[in-house]
């Protein structure tokens, strides 16, 4: 039963990234890549986490992807590309050696006996278990993010402020 | 009980699927969403490896990775958004000067 649902799940992954590359305009390029998010955010309570499966839904399907929808939408680049190649050999390169990297990484993950899942708590990863770590463990590097975090707000502020008197400058 | 090394081949295809859109593609947003595909699936290989080895390290690894990935969006949007301001476009193949 859990492998039917796993195979259904990878399939619509690798579906919804396929359809991502293929498809010409930007906004059904996010859908699709919504639909990768959604399918891996199943995957992960396939493994047990839980706490990820809400963050994986809240701040990638939700925010980041209304994000990414968003400044399509501003900047009205759907259909930014056109179907001119500046180099005729690029493409072809490019998908022949994304196929050796496909065959190394698959050869080096299978390589070594892969560590057999055995699950002795299903609990294993709580929130409860979650925040402990957080807030003891990993207490300094969640406080890095809290700055990691500002710089960016500061950083998105400050390109947009420059960029308004650039423009007036004009 | 799926083993772990169709969750390692399932990754392995993303990272591979992310890499073709980066090489390929030329719109930036497009470009954008390919390394987010790229991160999601370092994501997916992390978590399957904490759940094989039943350790939650894995699990927090993953959720710094999502904060920087979302701090990462919003500072490349807005460098987006300014480039096009000036330059109106965004293929990446039009943007090859320094200055603006």
């Amino acid at each position: 039963m859990e492998l039917i649902i796993f195979l259904i799940t990878a399939a619509v992954a690798v579906a919804g990234a396929v359809a991502m590359l293929l498809s010409l305009n930007a906004i059904h390029s996010a859908i699709f890549l919504l639909i990768n998010f959604v399918a891996i955010s199943v995957l992960y309570v396939l493994l047990y986490a839980p706490f990820l499966f809400a963050i994986q839904l809240i701040v990638y399907a939700g925010a980041i992807m209304v994000l990414f929808l968003f400044v399509v939408m501003l900047l009205g680049a759907e259909r930014a590309e056109d179907t001119r190649e500046r180099f005729v050999w690029q493409r072809p390169l490019g998908l022949t050696l994304s196929a050796i990297l496909l065959g190394l990484i698959g050869y080096i993950a299978l390589r070594g006996p892969a560590p057999e899942a055995r699950v002795t708590n299903h609990q294993f990863a709580a929130p409860e278990r979650i925040a402990e770590a957080l807030f003891t463990t990993y207490l300094l590097p969640f406080e890095i993010t809290a700055f990691l975090l500002l710089a960016a707000i500061v950083g998105v502020v400050v390109l947009h402020t420059s960029g308004s008197q650039a423009g007036k400058r004009e | 009980m799926v083993p772990t090394s169709y969750y390692i081949l399932l990754s392995a295809l993303l990272f591979t699927l992310g890499v073709v859109g980066v090489i390929t593609r030329r719109n930036a947003l497009v470009l954008f969403m390919s390394v987010e595909l790229m991160l999601n699936s370092a994501n997916l290989a992390l978590v399957t490896f904490a759940m094989a080895r039943q350790d939650i390290a894995g699990q927090i690894v993953v959720f710094f990775v999502i904060v920087v990935a979302a701090a990462e969006v919003a500072v490349g949007l807005a460098l987006l958004v300014a480039i096009f301001r000036t330059k109106h476009t965004t293929d990446v193949d039009e943007i090859n000067a320094l200055r603006g």
